[in-house]
């Protein structure tokens, strides 16, 4: 297991949100997290980087990140693609990739990076130079999706990346996370409202309700699962 | 007409310093978004420590060096110990420690060094430099020196990852964290700068206002002049703002209010561009949905 948790409880202030989530991330999967708004999804992603107070054990490759601070987190593998998509707004596209790679040394491979990264995206390399502010919403995504990679992380945090694309951009967007996922093997935890989505591209997923995991198991179960079926995939 | 491109070159002279200045308030301003009222006093601190190395017998560019360096660890402890644990408290209680360092180090050096009047040398020679004759050789190198700093900031803040780091930290701390910056570390190192480049403003207008603990009050208002008329989030526009102001003092000084008004003129500046233009010539205009 590359993480697990046990019994994590997270809140803001005197609200607690997640009341002891217990879940585990396979080395090289992607792992969906589903749940209504509310339930704690993007909590439980701001948990795992200590961005919230947090109790309960988080295990990450083989190690606890009890008391860690979020950048020695990050420092350990974990990159975020955050709820908003965290853009530095005034600085250029490529500065907002550079920084992604802030924490690695070798500043050869770097370079290459960037440029992988616009393989991945070419829409970022036309905005190369440009202020990252101007950027639109989806190229926005693609950015912090590739802001996120270039930490070389080994697992990769996924706040909702379709919130607020077109259909056609959403579908591109998830091709995309699936080939980098084939490529490169960093392994995902995605928080999706776009449940059917999710569970295409998934291998397990969770179900969480108010701060619960209620349901778990591999997408072709969550798939088949009635009450699942009936509440988020609609049909 | 000599005289009128005197009056301006000297006033790039002192705009060069009020820059200097300007910069630091912006670098602390964009990090913290609160104007630091005790950059001034840190400024002539240093130029106070700079004066006992001098006395001690250290050659200048030594003492200027050492001084530089003494000022940036300064910095840094002032943030770590004064300004870090007052990091979520309101507003008003980080102006009142802000004031109070402006206090504390005002008196601290009158005590140590009492408030007697001291002249500063110039690392400069007597002889005009380069030829040039329209300006002393102080206010010549003091326009070098300033322009050397503000270079060499640029391109730190630019082309170096450390510097790409402390703008992203200033920018969207929560999204630096999520990178990897150490972005506590990044704000010391931004109070270790300014105070670095406040002491380079303090020895090179120290022979021209002389060192008493009082030295910077003056220069402060018009480096607060100056980053409100770059914009206060500018850096670009604060050092424009610098050069502008103290030519607009020079001249205004020389042939239309007098040199003892010349001070209103900050202060005229400074409420002409709240009323007029509060955003500065080149802040950004902040919006807000309501």
């Amino acid at each position: 297991m590359l993480l697990e948790t046990k019994n994590l409880r997270a809140g803001y202030g005197q609200t607690r949100v997640l009341h002891g989530l217990d879940f585990a991330i396979e080395k090289g999967s992607i792992t969906a997290l589903l749940g209504a708004n509310g339930a704690g999804k993007t909590t439980t992603l701001r948990a795992l980087c200590a961005m919230v107070k947090t109790q309960g054990e988080i295990r990450f490759d083989g190690a606890s990140l009890a008391g860690l601070a979020t950048e020695d987190i990050v420092r350990r593998g974990v990159a975020h693609v955050p709820d908003g998509r965290g853009t530095f707004l005034h600085l250029s596209t490529e500065e907002n990739l550079r920084l992604g790679a802030y924490t690695r040394r070798e500043r050869r491979t770097v370079e290459a990076d960037v440029e992988r990264m616009f393989g991945y995206f070419p829409r970022l390399r036309e905005r190369r130079a440009q202020q990252a502010g101007t950027l639109s919403g989806g190229e926005q995504q693609m950015l912090a999706v590739s802001r996120a990679l270039m930490l070389a992380p080994k697992l990769m945090l996924l706040d909702e990346p379709s919130f607020g694309l077109a259909p056609l951009l959403v579908r591109e967007l998830f091709a995309i996370l699936r080939e980098i996922r084939s490529r490169e093997g960093v392994s995902m935890l995605l928080v999706e409202q776009n449940a059917a989505m999710a569970l295409d591209l998934a291998d397990r997923a969770y179900l969480i309700e108010t701060g619960r995991v209620v349901l778990q198991g591999t997408s072709q179960e969550l798939k088949n699962n009635d009450s699942v079926r009936r509440s988020y995939l609609g049909y | 007409m000599d005289g009128f491109l005197y009056q301006v070159m000297a006033g790039l002279a002192t705009g060069g310093i009020y820059a200097s200045l300007a910069l630091a308030l912006v670098m602390i301003y964009q990090a913290t978004h609160l104007v630091n009222f005790a950059q001034g006093e840190m400024a002539m601190f240093s130029t106070y420590l700079a004066w006992s190395l001098l006395e001690a017998g250290m050659p200048y560019w030594a003492a200027f060096g050492l001084t530089v360096a003494i000022s940036f660890v300064l910095g840094i402890l002032i943030e770590r110990i004064v300004v870090r644990p007052v990091e979520n408290a309101p507003v008003l209680a980080v102006v009142t420690v802000f004031i109070a360092l402006l206090v504390i180090l005002n008196s601290l050096a009158g005590w140590i060094y009492t408030y007697t009047i001291k002249p500063f040398p110039s690392p400069f020679p007597k002889e005009p430099l380069f030829g040039v004759h329209f300006l002393s050789p102080h206010e010549l190198g003091a326009i070098c020196v300033t322009l050397l700093v503000l270079a060499a900031l640029y391109v730190f803040f630019r082309f170096t990852p450390l510097g790409l780091a402390m703008r992203a930290a200033a920018q969207n701390p929560a999204s630096a964290r999520l990178v990897g910056i150490r972005v506590g570390w990044m704000l010391a190192l931004g109070w270790g700068l300014a105070a670095a480049v406040g002491a380079v403003a303090g020895m090179m207008v120290a022979p021209i206002v002389y060192l008493d603990p009082n030295m910077m009050s003056g220069i402060l208002l018009y480096a607060f002049a100056a980053a409100l008329v770059g914009g206060i989030d500018s850096p670009f526009g604060a050092v424009i703002g610098g050069f502008a102001v103290g030519v607009l003092e020079n001249v205004l000084g020389a042939f239309v209010i007098g040199n003892e008004l010349k001070l209103s003129v900050a202060l005229v500046i400074i409420i002409g561009v709240l009323l007029v233009k509060p955003s500065g010539f080149f802040g950004k205009v902040h919006v807000s949905r309501v």
